[in-house]
Protein backbone atom coordinates (compact mmCIF):
# COMPACT_ATOMS: atom_id res chain seq x y z
CA UNK A 1 0.00 0.00 0.00
CA UNK A 2 2.77 2.36 1.05
CA UNK A 3 4.55 1.80 -2.27
CA UNK A 4 1.36 2.65 -4.19
CA UNK A 5 1.05 6.00 -2.43
CA UNK A 6 4.69 6.77 -3.14
CA UNK A 7 4.20 6.04 -6.80
CA UNK A 8 1.03 8.15 -6.85
CA UNK A 9 2.85 11.05 -5.19
CA UNK A 10 5.77 10.65 -7.54
CA UNK A 11 3.60 10.63 -10.64
CA UNK A 12 1.64 13.61 -9.31
CA UNK A 13 4.96 15.41 -8.90
CA UNK A 14 5.90 14.49 -12.45
CA UNK A 15 2.59 15.85 -13.67
CA UNK A 16 3.17 19.15 -11.90
CA UNK A 17 6.66 19.26 -13.35
CA UNK A 18 5.30 18.49 -16.79
CA UNK A 19 2.66 21.20 -16.41
CA UNK A 20 5.39 23.68 -15.46
CA UNK A 21 7.49 22.72 -18.46
CA UNK A 22 4.48 23.00 -20.79
CA UNK A 23 3.58 26.36 -19.32
CA UNK A 24 7.13 27.59 -19.77
CA UNK A 25 7.15 26.27 -23.31
CA UNK A 26 3.86 27.98 -24.17
CA UNK A 27 5.14 31.17 -22.54
CA UNK A 28 8.28 30.89 -24.68
CA UNK A 29 6.14 30.29 -27.77
CA UNK A 30 3.97 33.25 -26.87
CA UNK A 31 7.02 35.50 -26.53
CA UNK A 32 8.40 34.22 -29.82
CA UNK A 33 5.08 34.98 -31.52
CA UNK A 34 5.10 38.46 -30.08
CA UNK A 35 8.64 38.97 -31.24
CA UNK A 36 7.76 37.81 -34.75
CA UNK A 37 4.71 40.10 -34.78
CA UNK A 38 6.82 43.02 -33.63
CA UNK A 39 9.36 42.50 -36.40
CA UNK A 40 6.59 42.20 -38.97
CA UNK A 41 4.64 45.26 -37.81
CA UNK A 42 7.79 47.34 -37.59
CA UNK A 43 8.84 46.45 -41.13
CA UNK A 44 5.37 47.36 -42.39
CA UNK A 45 5.46 50.64 -40.49
CA UNK A 46 8.84 51.64 -41.86
CA UNK A 47 7.73 50.77 -45.39
CA UNK A 48 4.61 52.87 -44.78
CA UNK A 49 6.67 55.81 -43.57
CA UNK A 50 8.69 55.52 -46.76
CA UNK A 51 5.46 55.94 -48.74
CA UNK A 52 4.46 52.33 -49.45
CA UNK A 53 0.65 52.53 -49.27
CA UNK A 54 0.02 48.77 -49.53
CA UNK A 55 2.34 48.02 -46.60
CA UNK A 56 0.80 50.87 -44.65
CA UNK A 57 -2.75 49.61 -45.13
CA UNK A 58 -1.65 46.11 -44.13
CA UNK A 59 -0.10 47.58 -41.01
CA UNK A 60 -3.28 49.46 -40.07
CA UNK A 61 -5.36 46.38 -40.73
CA UNK A 62 -3.12 44.12 -38.62
CA UNK A 63 -2.95 46.77 -35.90
CA UNK A 64 -6.74 47.11 -35.86
CA UNK A 65 -7.12 43.38 -35.11
CA UNK A 66 -4.80 43.64 -32.11
CA UNK A 67 -6.35 46.88 -30.93
CA UNK A 68 -9.82 45.35 -31.20
CA UNK A 69 -8.72 42.43 -29.04
CA UNK A 70 -7.13 44.79 -26.55
CA UNK A 71 -10.07 47.17 -26.21
CA UNK A 72 -12.75 44.49 -26.21
CA UNK A 73 -10.96 42.70 -23.41
CA UNK A 74 -10.69 45.86 -21.36
CA UNK A 75 -14.14 47.23 -22.14
CA UNK A 76 -15.91 43.97 -21.38
CA UNK A 77 -14.83 44.31 -17.76
CA UNK A 78 -16.23 47.86 -17.80
CA UNK A 79 -19.56 46.57 -19.22
CA UNK A 80 -19.19 48.32 -22.52
CA UNK A 81 -19.75 46.82 -25.88
CA UNK A 82 -18.22 46.06 -29.22
CA UNK A 83 -19.27 49.36 -30.82
CA UNK A 84 -17.37 51.38 -28.23
CA UNK A 85 -14.36 49.13 -28.78
CA UNK A 86 -14.59 49.77 -32.53
CA UNK A 87 -14.84 53.54 -31.91
CA UNK A 88 -11.63 53.29 -29.93
CA UNK A 89 -9.93 51.14 -32.57
CA UNK A 90 -10.73 53.78 -35.17
CA UNK A 91 -9.67 56.63 -32.95
CA UNK A 92 -6.31 54.94 -32.36
CA UNK A 93 -5.90 54.22 -36.09
CA UNK A 94 -6.41 57.91 -36.85
CA UNK A 95 -3.94 58.79 -34.08
CA UNK A 96 -1.39 56.30 -35.46
CA UNK A 97 -1.84 57.97 -38.83
CA UNK A 98 -1.67 61.61 -37.77
CA UNK A 99 1.18 60.95 -35.34
CA UNK A 100 3.19 58.54 -37.46
CA UNK A 101 6.04 61.03 -37.71
CA UNK A 102 6.58 60.55 -33.95
CA UNK A 103 7.60 56.92 -34.51
CA UNK A 104 11.38 56.52 -34.28
CA UNK A 105 12.43 53.92 -36.87
CA UNK A 106 15.32 52.74 -34.71
CA UNK A 107 12.98 51.64 -31.91
CA UNK A 108 10.39 48.93 -31.33
CA UNK A 109 6.95 49.46 -32.82
CA UNK A 110 4.85 47.71 -30.16
CA UNK A 111 5.62 50.10 -27.26
CA UNK A 112 4.84 53.05 -29.52
CA UNK A 113 1.47 51.64 -30.54
CA UNK A 114 0.70 50.55 -26.98
CA UNK A 115 1.46 54.03 -25.61
CA UNK A 116 -0.92 55.60 -28.14
CA UNK A 117 -3.63 53.01 -27.44
CA UNK A 118 -3.27 53.53 -23.70
CA UNK A 119 -3.32 57.32 -23.99
CA UNK A 120 -6.48 57.21 -26.10
CA UNK A 121 -8.08 54.69 -23.75
CA UNK A 122 -7.44 56.80 -20.65
CA UNK A 123 -8.69 59.85 -22.53
CA UNK A 124 -11.83 58.00 -23.63
CA UNK A 125 -12.65 56.78 -20.14
CA UNK A 126 -12.11 60.25 -18.72
CA UNK A 127 -14.49 61.71 -21.30
CA UNK A 128 -17.21 59.13 -21.08
CA UNK A 129 -17.46 58.00 -17.49
CA UNK A 130 -18.36 59.98 -14.44
CA UNK A 131 -16.18 57.92 -12.15
CA UNK A 132 -12.46 57.78 -12.74
CA UNK A 133 -11.61 54.37 -14.13
CA UNK A 134 -8.07 53.19 -13.91
CA UNK A 135 -6.48 51.67 -16.94
CA UNK A 136 -4.05 49.03 -15.72
CA UNK A 137 -0.38 49.60 -16.42
CA UNK A 138 0.84 46.57 -18.31
CA UNK A 139 3.74 45.53 -20.44
CA UNK A 140 3.53 46.97 -23.94
CA UNK A 141 3.16 43.41 -25.33
CA UNK A 142 -0.30 43.29 -23.77
CA UNK A 143 -1.58 45.16 -26.80
CA UNK A 144 -0.60 42.16 -28.97
CA UNK A 145 -2.10 39.55 -26.65
CA UNK A 146 -5.46 39.19 -28.44
CA UNK A 147 -6.12 39.25 -32.12
CA UNK A 148 -9.76 39.91 -33.03
CA UNK A 149 -10.74 40.10 -36.66
CA UNK A 150 -14.51 40.34 -36.11
CA UNK A 151 -15.03 44.04 -36.84
CA UNK A 152 -18.36 45.72 -36.25
CA UNK A 153 -19.39 49.09 -37.55
CA UNK A 154 -18.33 51.95 -35.29
CA UNK A 155 -20.62 54.76 -34.25
CA UNK A 156 -18.40 57.31 -35.98
CA UNK A 157 -20.03 58.90 -38.98
CA UNK A 158 -17.56 60.23 -41.50
CA UNK A 159 -19.96 62.69 -43.11
CA UNK A 160 -20.95 64.35 -39.85
CA UNK A 161 -17.32 64.45 -38.70
CA UNK A 162 -16.29 66.05 -41.98
CA UNK A 163 -19.05 68.63 -41.57
CA UNK A 164 -17.28 69.95 -38.50
CA UNK A 165 -13.97 70.95 -40.08
CA UNK A 166 -13.04 73.92 -42.25
CA UNK A 167 -14.20 74.02 -45.88
CA UNK A 168 -10.64 74.09 -47.11
CA UNK A 169 -9.60 71.04 -45.08
CA UNK A 170 -12.78 69.19 -46.04
CA UNK A 171 -12.15 69.77 -49.73
CA UNK A 172 -8.51 68.72 -49.45
CA UNK A 173 -9.40 65.50 -47.62
CA UNK A 174 -12.25 64.82 -50.03
CA UNK A 175 -9.92 65.08 -53.06
CA UNK A 176 -6.85 63.30 -51.70
CA UNK A 177 -8.28 60.76 -49.30
CA UNK A 178 -11.77 59.95 -50.64
CA UNK A 179 -11.71 60.69 -54.38
CA UNK A 180 -8.19 59.37 -54.77
CA UNK A 181 -6.85 62.39 -56.64
CA UNK A 182 -3.09 62.80 -56.58
CA UNK A 183 -1.66 65.54 -54.39
CA UNK A 184 -0.68 67.49 -57.52
CA UNK A 185 -4.19 67.34 -59.02
CA UNK A 186 -5.82 68.22 -55.72
CA UNK A 187 -3.44 71.15 -55.25
CA UNK A 188 -4.32 72.46 -58.71
CA UNK A 189 -8.05 72.21 -58.01
CA UNK A 190 -7.68 73.99 -54.69
CA UNK A 191 -5.34 76.57 -56.20
CA UNK A 192 -2.58 76.06 -53.64
CA UNK A 193 0.93 74.60 -53.69
CA UNK A 194 1.45 70.88 -53.15
CA UNK A 195 3.19 71.35 -49.83
CA UNK A 196 0.42 73.67 -48.61
CA UNK A 197 -2.12 71.03 -49.59
CA UNK A 198 -0.23 68.32 -47.67
CA UNK A 199 -0.23 70.54 -44.58
CA UNK A 200 -3.96 71.18 -45.01
CA UNK A 201 -4.68 67.45 -45.25
CA UNK A 202 -2.55 66.73 -42.17
CA UNK A 203 -4.22 69.47 -40.13
CA UNK A 204 -7.62 68.34 -41.40
CA UNK A 205 -6.98 64.79 -40.17
CA UNK A 206 -5.96 66.16 -36.78
CA UNK A 207 -9.12 68.28 -36.73
CA UNK A 208 -11.17 65.15 -37.47
CA UNK A 209 -9.50 63.40 -34.54
CA UNK A 210 -10.37 66.38 -32.35
CA UNK A 211 -14.00 66.20 -33.52
CA UNK A 212 -14.16 62.58 -32.39
CA UNK A 213 -12.94 63.58 -28.95
CA UNK A 214 -15.42 66.44 -28.68
CA UNK A 215 -18.30 64.29 -29.88
CA UNK A 216 -18.37 62.19 -26.72
CA UNK A 217 -17.49 64.82 -24.17
CA UNK B 1 -18.18 53.67 -40.26
CA UNK B 2 -16.46 50.40 -41.09
CA UNK B 3 -12.85 50.11 -40.01
CA UNK B 4 -11.81 48.80 -43.43
CA UNK B 5 -13.17 51.96 -45.02
CA UNK B 6 -11.25 54.11 -42.55
CA UNK B 7 -8.05 52.19 -43.36
CA UNK B 8 -8.62 52.81 -47.08
CA UNK B 9 -9.02 56.53 -46.38
CA UNK B 10 -5.99 56.77 -44.12
CA UNK B 11 -3.83 54.81 -46.55
CA UNK B 12 -4.89 56.79 -49.64
CA UNK B 13 -2.18 58.89 -51.28
CA UNK B 14 0.27 58.73 -48.38
CA UNK B 15 3.49 60.71 -48.59
CA UNK B 16 6.89 59.59 -47.31
CA UNK B 17 7.61 60.96 -43.84
CA UNK B 18 10.98 62.49 -43.05
CA UNK B 19 12.52 60.91 -39.93
CA UNK B 20 13.88 64.33 -38.96
CA UNK B 21 10.55 66.15 -38.94
CA UNK B 22 10.03 66.22 -35.19
CA UNK B 23 13.66 67.05 -34.41
CA UNK B 24 13.59 69.95 -36.87
CA UNK B 25 10.47 71.33 -35.18
CA UNK B 26 12.13 71.19 -31.74
CA UNK B 27 15.40 72.75 -32.92
CA UNK B 28 13.55 75.58 -34.68
CA UNK B 29 11.54 76.24 -31.53
CA UNK B 30 14.71 76.28 -29.42
CA UNK B 31 16.43 78.77 -31.74
CA UNK B 32 13.32 80.96 -31.93
CA UNK B 33 12.96 80.75 -28.15
CA UNK B 34 16.51 81.82 -27.33
CA UNK B 35 16.32 84.66 -29.82
CA UNK B 36 12.95 85.79 -28.51
CA UNK B 37 14.08 85.78 -24.87
CA UNK B 38 17.25 87.71 -25.71
CA UNK B 39 15.41 90.30 -27.80
CA UNK B 40 12.80 90.84 -25.10
CA UNK B 41 15.57 91.36 -22.54
CA UNK B 42 17.37 93.83 -24.81
CA UNK B 43 14.14 95.67 -25.57
CA UNK B 44 13.11 96.00 -21.92
CA UNK B 45 15.74 96.06 -19.17
CA UNK B 46 18.86 95.77 -21.34
CA UNK B 47 22.22 94.24 -20.34
CA UNK B 48 24.08 95.56 -17.29
CA UNK B 49 26.70 98.15 -18.15
CA UNK B 50 29.46 96.61 -16.02
CA UNK B 51 29.08 93.16 -17.57
CA UNK B 52 32.80 92.92 -18.41
CA UNK B 53 33.73 93.10 -14.75
CA UNK B 54 31.56 90.11 -13.79
CA UNK B 55 32.48 87.46 -16.34
CA UNK B 56 33.07 84.58 -13.85
CA UNK B 57 29.61 84.91 -12.29
CA UNK B 58 28.09 85.37 -15.76
CA UNK B 59 29.73 82.08 -16.73
CA UNK B 60 28.16 80.35 -13.70
CA UNK B 61 24.70 81.73 -14.50
CA UNK B 62 24.90 80.88 -18.20
CA UNK B 63 26.42 77.47 -17.51
CA UNK B 64 23.61 76.64 -15.09
CA UNK B 65 20.87 77.92 -17.39
CA UNK B 66 22.22 76.15 -20.45
CA UNK B 67 22.72 72.87 -18.56
CA UNK B 68 19.06 73.01 -17.46
CA UNK B 69 17.97 73.90 -21.00
CA UNK B 70 20.07 71.09 -22.49
CA UNK B 71 18.78 68.33 -20.21
CA UNK B 72 15.25 69.74 -20.39
CA UNK B 73 15.11 69.89 -24.16
CA UNK B 74 16.45 66.33 -24.48
CA UNK B 75 13.66 65.21 -22.15
CA UNK B 76 11.10 67.34 -23.98
CA UNK B 77 12.02 65.95 -27.40
CA UNK B 78 11.82 62.40 -26.12
CA UNK B 79 8.53 62.93 -24.27
CA UNK B 80 6.91 63.91 -27.57
CA UNK B 81 7.31 60.35 -28.85
CA UNK B 82 4.90 57.78 -27.37
CA UNK B 83 6.37 54.80 -25.57
CA UNK B 84 9.85 56.15 -24.93
CA UNK B 85 10.96 56.03 -21.33
CA UNK B 86 13.15 58.82 -20.12
CA UNK B 87 13.82 58.23 -16.43
CA UNK B 88 17.54 58.81 -16.88
CA UNK B 89 16.93 62.17 -18.53
CA UNK B 90 14.50 63.06 -15.77
CA UNK B 91 17.29 62.46 -13.25
CA UNK B 92 19.72 64.41 -15.41
CA UNK B 93 17.45 67.46 -15.27
CA UNK B 94 17.91 67.69 -11.51
CA UNK B 95 21.70 67.62 -11.77
CA UNK B 96 22.34 71.33 -12.49
CA UNK B 97 20.05 72.30 -9.59
CA UNK B 98 21.80 69.91 -7.22
CA UNK B 99 25.28 71.07 -8.30
CA UNK B 100 24.42 74.74 -7.90
CA UNK B 101 22.66 74.06 -4.60
CA UNK B 102 25.75 72.27 -3.28
CA UNK B 103 27.96 75.18 -4.34
CA UNK B 104 25.56 77.58 -2.59
CA UNK B 105 25.63 75.57 0.63
CA UNK B 106 29.43 75.47 0.50
CA UNK B 107 29.56 79.25 0.00
CA UNK B 108 27.14 79.83 2.88
CA UNK B 109 28.96 77.58 5.35
CA UNK B 110 32.30 79.29 4.69
CA UNK B 111 30.78 82.78 4.84
CA UNK B 112 30.49 84.83 7.99
CA UNK B 113 27.13 84.18 9.70
CA UNK B 114 26.18 87.88 9.58
CA UNK B 115 26.61 88.11 5.79
CA UNK B 116 24.61 84.98 4.94
CA UNK B 117 21.30 86.79 4.57
CA UNK B 118 22.77 89.22 2.08
CA UNK B 119 24.30 86.37 0.04
CA UNK B 120 20.85 84.83 -0.44
CA UNK B 121 18.68 87.92 -0.75
CA UNK B 122 21.05 90.04 -2.85
CA UNK B 123 19.67 93.32 -4.13
CA UNK B 124 16.99 92.46 -6.70
CA UNK B 125 15.40 89.04 -6.11
CA UNK B 126 11.99 90.38 -7.10
CA UNK B 127 13.27 91.54 -10.48
CA UNK B 128 14.69 88.04 -10.99
CA UNK B 129 11.29 86.46 -10.21
CA UNK B 130 9.47 88.82 -12.56
CA UNK B 131 11.90 89.05 -15.47
CA UNK B 132 12.77 85.38 -15.92
CA UNK B 133 9.15 84.18 -16.35
CA UNK B 134 8.48 87.21 -18.54
CA UNK B 135 11.42 86.44 -20.83
CA UNK B 136 10.35 82.79 -20.79
CA UNK B 137 6.99 83.56 -22.40
CA UNK B 138 8.27 83.60 -25.99
CA UNK B 139 10.34 80.39 -25.75
CA UNK B 140 7.44 78.72 -23.95
CA UNK B 141 5.03 79.54 -26.74
CA UNK B 142 7.53 78.30 -29.33
CA UNK B 143 8.19 75.04 -27.45
CA UNK B 144 4.50 74.31 -26.84
CA UNK B 145 3.95 74.91 -30.54
CA UNK B 146 6.63 72.33 -31.31
CA UNK B 147 5.25 69.89 -28.73
CA UNK B 148 1.85 70.11 -30.39
CA UNK B 149 3.53 68.56 -33.43
CA UNK B 150 4.31 65.54 -31.33
CA UNK B 151 2.23 63.06 -29.38
CA UNK B 152 3.05 63.48 -25.70
CA UNK B 153 1.29 60.89 -23.54
CA UNK B 154 1.99 62.63 -20.24
CA UNK B 155 0.80 66.16 -20.89
CA UNK B 156 1.76 67.70 -17.55
CA UNK B 157 5.28 66.30 -17.82
CA UNK B 158 5.82 67.55 -21.34
CA UNK B 159 4.33 70.92 -20.40
CA UNK B 160 6.62 71.11 -17.37
CA UNK B 161 9.65 70.31 -19.54
CA UNK B 162 8.66 73.06 -21.99
CA UNK B 163 8.28 75.46 -19.04
CA UNK B 164 11.62 74.38 -17.59
CA UNK B 165 13.51 74.94 -20.85
CA UNK B 166 11.73 78.25 -21.43
CA UNK B 167 12.54 79.30 -17.86
CA UNK B 168 16.18 78.36 -18.42
CA UNK B 169 16.26 80.53 -21.55
CA UNK B 170 14.64 83.34 -19.59
CA UNK B 171 17.32 82.89 -16.92
CA UNK B 172 20.09 82.96 -19.54
CA UNK B 173 18.71 86.24 -20.90
CA UNK B 174 18.32 87.66 -17.41
CA UNK B 175 21.90 86.64 -16.55
CA UNK B 176 23.08 89.43 -18.88
CA UNK B 177 21.09 91.97 -16.87
CA UNK B 178 20.86 90.80 -13.25
CA UNK B 179 23.08 92.73 -10.82
CA UNK B 180 23.41 89.92 -8.25
CA UNK B 181 26.45 87.66 -8.48
CA UNK B 182 26.50 85.58 -5.28
CA UNK B 183 26.18 81.84 -5.86
CA UNK B 184 23.55 81.40 -3.07
CA UNK B 185 21.43 84.11 -4.73
CA UNK B 186 21.63 82.39 -8.11
CA UNK B 187 20.87 79.01 -6.57
CA UNK B 188 17.75 80.26 -4.79
CA UNK B 189 16.19 82.82 -7.11
CA UNK B 190 17.19 81.60 -10.57
CA UNK B 191 16.08 78.10 -9.57
CA UNK B 192 12.84 79.40 -8.08
CA UNK B 193 12.03 81.38 -11.22
CA UNK B 194 12.77 78.40 -13.47
CA UNK B 195 10.74 76.15 -11.18
CA UNK B 196 7.83 78.56 -11.37
CA UNK B 197 7.97 78.39 -15.17
CA UNK B 198 7.98 74.58 -15.03
CA UNK B 199 4.95 74.61 -12.73
CA UNK B 200 2.99 76.94 -15.00
CA UNK B 201 4.10 74.80 -17.94
CA UNK B 202 2.70 71.66 -16.29
CA UNK B 203 -0.65 73.33 -15.66
CA UNK B 204 -0.92 74.81 -19.17
CA UNK B 205 0.41 71.66 -20.80
CA UNK B 206 -2.62 69.68 -19.69
CA UNK B 207 -4.86 72.00 -21.66
CA UNK B 208 -2.68 72.96 -24.60
CA UNK B 209 -1.14 69.61 -25.52
CA UNK B 210 -4.21 67.38 -25.88
CA UNK B 211 -4.46 65.39 -29.08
Amino acid sequence: MGGGIDIAIESAGNLVQLACVTKQASRANYLMDIHATEVELRDLMIAGLDGNAAAYKTLLSRASDYLRGYFRGHLASANRGAVEAEDLVQEVLIAIHTQRHTYDRTRLFTPWMYAIARYKFVDYLRRTSAEASDVPVEEAEEVLAHNDHAAVESSLDLESLMAGISDQARRAIQYVKLDGLSVREAAQRCGVSESALKVTVHRGMKALALRIRQRSS
Amino acid sequence: MKTDRLIEILGANIEPISPRRLRVAVVLALVAGVTGALCLMLATVGPRTDIGAHLPSLAIKLGFALAVAGAGSAFLARSMRPGQHSRRLLALMWLPFIALGAAAVAALTTAEPASRGALVLGTAWWSCLICIPLFAAIPFAALIGAARNGAPTSLARTGAAAGLVAGAFGAAAYALHGPDDFVPFIAVWYSAAIGLCALVGALLGRRLLQW
